[in-house]
């Protein structure tokens, strides 16, 4: 037995489970943090920390520091840490807890991360009601980068930046955070609290509790704003830059709580499980919707190579016109490529696309030489009738081609399309009036692909059986032109 | 395997679902919004988050927050976005975190306009922002490689801890052209290192500072090993018919769609012309280049930008061969006719018969 006499002792008061013992992270003097002397972010951490204790949530926390003096907080919270860019970290946070509903994020800023630089991405975070926690240590100054004018400063205060003192005229009031933000209508929980003295910093600590406690019960978004004594930069000692909190800061920045919905708000909804993965291809649509890969043969692919170019006024059904050939050139097992024009010109009136179907892969989707072109209106015909391909088509929405439109060497079919979807029932099948003639020179294309490309990018069934009747007219049309031609001929 | 007629943009976003991607926080720009818009419709149905958000600077901050919890997560945007996310590239790179950015790349530079230009080849392939660091850079020059290629990026983000940049032309952002999808869906492992709010991943942490000048030395230098690594291993190009060619024209995206039309017209005229097409910018396909002095006369790069492409060409070559260049920009597409024309003025310069002449540059 041992003869020294035995000892009972027990731990009136110890660190946080949620700091490390010893911060490993850290360089040099791996037993105390990187703070000055009377700087509120240790009294914060501590408040942090022992909340994350008593509410058993170490494993679940993820701790997002920003750039500013509480930079390093990775250094001394054990718990999962991200480091942010300067002003973002409500954008990183957002994601994070978008990412792991189950985890609690907290993001640690200082006033000139918030208010300044990432005035939008707070402004933005507690506007969608983000259940995140953020922790807002104002000190009325940038401090890690040596005491420069924030937007929290306070009029008259001198910072390296505004060495004559703020001055409204000159760089604006001091920005109330936590009031703008009050204003939202999603923020759950918005209080200002300080550390003047030993009073206001208990009411913190419950405030900092709070703040994750609505998290844990999944609430919504939740802010503390810290009124923060920072002695180095205010050139003061501990005591007096206390008291500057409690008799200067809280004159611009009143305490108290600016917003409390904790009662009414509703606990966000348990997450719907993901669906399995293997019906991830059918909810993309990708899974049997499709054309087959492989036909039966190249026998039975049609022998086509059509560059066709389609023109005409926005809200003439110009892309839908060179989707629907394409499609069905894709059903008929042959290779094809669309390609629209997307400038500002599809708002503001003109829209062409470039079609091809082959056989062969294509090379260039652009088509600068069309065998046929669709000319839904006349500046379409003037811009690109000289282009076609010699022994190409024409088909011209229009009684007949403007006389000074060169369009010799090849055939042109005009007809006042319009006039005739109109007679048919609604003037806006013009272009598929407009497909059906073409159908009729790309002869090779079967029905059946037609049909079926159709059927798949027209769902209303009023529009399909007017577009169907409106193929079938067109393609009677290029006939009859196409019998009067030999015939003169 | 079934065939789907969808534009290239729309190709991306099913492809990243099928390649395990949960995450896509975005900003809408046009020619890129489709990419935004099909995720927002697709993302909510297989448990995967879609977040509009209020900047491309928060949109590309969010992918590091969903990075960080060690999800496959995705932005896509253009030009001027893809300018304002280049703060959060950084970030990324330097806490080695995976992600991959669609640029459907318009007319610049300012507001520009929508058309489309190959102009952030340099904001993208050298890297726009700060700090010793490369994005890894593929180049789809169909709508079938938007979907692969987004497979590939995810692929090589994880593998190599890196963002990784899919840069598309306008063009290939909206056409639309056949697409075969893989049949099975993938689902990755959550990495390591992540910060998933969990027990396991506790002690990690996530950051891009190293206080200490030899630490942040260190680092950079292992991120340089990695870049190595990459140019080593990952470097891709298509050759098309250069196994006889004396004249390679060099271009990426629609451009090298351009370039196969001009090569198969310069071809049925006698001319032995091959495309060489990059495929990761960057790491640059260089030993695809050197590979082909041997028998090549002459390059001609071929661009929608003012001289970016030509000047890894020119690097790639080290002065072996004459490197010329002509480009369309403002959103103008070059059209087959006038490369051919330019291919035709080489081949008198440049092949068996021509005098010996001086490497012209033009406008570069």
């Amino acid at each position: 037995m041992s003869s020294e006499p035995e000892v009972t002792w027990e731990i009136a008061s110890s660190k946080p489970a949620s700091f490390y013992s010893t911060y490993e992270r850290k360089d040099e003097l791996q037993h105390a943090t990187h703070y000055c002397p009377g700087c509120g972010h240790g009294i914060i951490h501590k408040m942090l920390a022992q909340a994350i204790d008593e509410l058993s949530i170490q494993d679940r926390t993820v701790l997002i520091s920003p750039v500013g003096c509480s930079v390093f907080a990775y250094y001394y919270f054990d718990v999962g840490n991200v480091q942010a860019a300067h002003g973002r970290a409500p954008a990183v946070a957002t994601a994070v807890k978008r990412s792991r509903p189950g985890s609690i994020v907290i993001s640690y800023q200082g006033d000139g991360d918030l208010s300044a630089i990432g005035s939008a991405e707070i402004l933005h975070a507690a506007n969608r009601g983000e259940p995140i926690t953020v922790i807002f240590v104002n000190n009325a100054i940038y401090s890690m980068t040596g005491g420069q004018m924030a937007p929290t400063t306070l009029l008259g205060q001198t910072s390296t930046t505004s060495p004559r003192g703020r001055s409204a005229a000159h760089e604006g009031y001091p920005l109330h955070v936590s009031e703008l933000l009050a204003t939202l209508e999603a923020p759950v929980y918005i209080e200002r609290v300080g550390l003047g003295d030993n009073k206001q910093v208990a009411q913190a600590a419950r405030a900092v509790r709070r703040a994750l406690e609505n998290q844990v019960r999944g609430l919504g978004f939740s802010l503390v704003e810290i009124l923060s004594p920072c002695p180095t930069i205010w050139k003061m000692s501990p005591v007096e830059s206390q008291r500057w909190v409690r008799d200067v800061m809280e004159k611009t920045f009143p305490l108290g709580v600016l917003r409390d919905h904790t009662q009414a708000a509703q606990s966000e909804a348990v997450p719907i499980p993901p669906p399995p993965l293997s019906m991830i291809p059918g909810i993309v649509g990708v899974a049997d919707a499709g054309l087959p890969a492989e036909m039966t043969g190249d026998a039975d692919v049609p022998a086509l190579d059509l560059q066709v170019r389609v023109a005409g006024f926005g809200g003439q059904g110009v892309l839908l016109l060179g989707e629907v050939l394409a499609e069905a050139g894709l059903d008929a097992g042959l290779e094809v490529s669309w390609l629209p024009s997307y400038g500002p010109e599809m708002r503001s009136g003109t829209s062409n696309c470039h079609v091809r179907l082959s056989r062969e892969p294509i090379d260039s989707p652009l088509v600068t030489h069309p065998d046929v072109l669709v000319a839904m209106n006349e500046p379409s015909l003037r811009k690109f009738c000289s282009t076609v391909h010699p022994g190409g088509w024409i088909l011209y929405n229009g009684e007949a081609s403007p006389e000074d439109c060169d369009c010799r060497g090849v055939h042109v079919l005009a007809r006042p399309f319009t006039q005739i979807a109109n007679n048919l029932g609604d003037a806006r099948a013009a272009n598929m009036v407009m497909l059906g003639a073409l159908l009729e020179i790309a002869g090779n294309l079967p029905q059946s692909s037609v049909d079926s490309a159709l059927g798949r990018l027209v769902r209303n069934p009023k529009w399909l059986a007017l577009d169907e009747t409106a193929l079938v007219c067109g393609r009677r049309l290029m006939r009859e032109a196409r019998a009067e031609v030999s015939h003169a001929g | 395997m079934s065939r789907h007629l969808m534009k290239g943009n729309e190709a991306i976003v099913k492809s990243a679902i099928l390649a395990g991607c949960r995450g896509f926080y975005g900003y809408p720009i046009t020619p890129a919004s489709e990419i935004t818009e099909a995720a927002a419709a697709l993302m909510p149905q297989v448990g995967g988050v879609f977040l509009q958000a209020e900047s491309e600077v928060a949109a590309i901050n969010m992918l590091y927050g969903a990075a960080s919890a060690g999800v496959r997560a995705m932005t896509a945007s253009s030009g001027p976005g893809i300018s304002l996310m280049q703060e959060g590239i950084s970030y990324m790179a330097g806490a080695e975190l995976p992600c991959v950015i669609a640029d459907i790349t318009r007319g610049g530079p300012g507001l520009g306009n929508i058309a489309s230009e190959q102009s952030d080849y340099h904001q993208v392939v050298k890297g726009g922002g700060h700090g010793n660091y490369r994005t890894l850079v593929l180049a789809p020059h169909s709508v079938q490689e938007m979907a692969d290629l987004t497979v590939l990026a995810f692929e090589l983000a994880d593998r190599y801890r890196n963002p990784v940049v899919l840069l598309a032309d306008g063009f290939m952002g909206q056409m639309m052209e056949p697409v075969e999808f893989p049949e099975v869906a993938t689902e990755p492992r959550l990495p390591r290192w992540a910060v998933a709010g969990t027990d396991a991943s506790r002690g990690n942490v996530i950051t891009s500072m190293h206080l200490d000048t030899d630490k942040l030395e260190a680092h950079v230098r292992q991120l340089e090993a990695k870049y190595f690594i990459t140019e080593q291993r990952e470097a891709r190009a298509e050759d098309w018919r250069t196994e006889d060619a004396e004249i390679v024209l060099v271009g990426y995206g629609i451009v090298a769609r351009i370039l196969k039309a001009v090569a198969a017209e310069a071809r049925a005229a006698g001319l032995p012309v091959g495309v060489l097409r990059p495929i990761t910018l960057y790491p640059f396909p260089t030993l695809h280049f050197q590979r082909l002095t041997a028998r090549a006369r002459a390059f001609l790069v071929v661009e929608m930008s003012n001289g970016q492409l030509v000047g890894d060409v020119r690097l790639a070559l080290n002065g072996a061969r004459p490197v010329e260049f002509f480009s369309r920009v403002g959103g103008n597409a070059p059209t087959h006719l006038e490369v051919l024309a330019e291919v035709q003025d080489l081949a008198r310069r440049h092949l068996a018969g021509a005098p010996a002449e001086e490497e012209l540059i033009v406008h570069v």
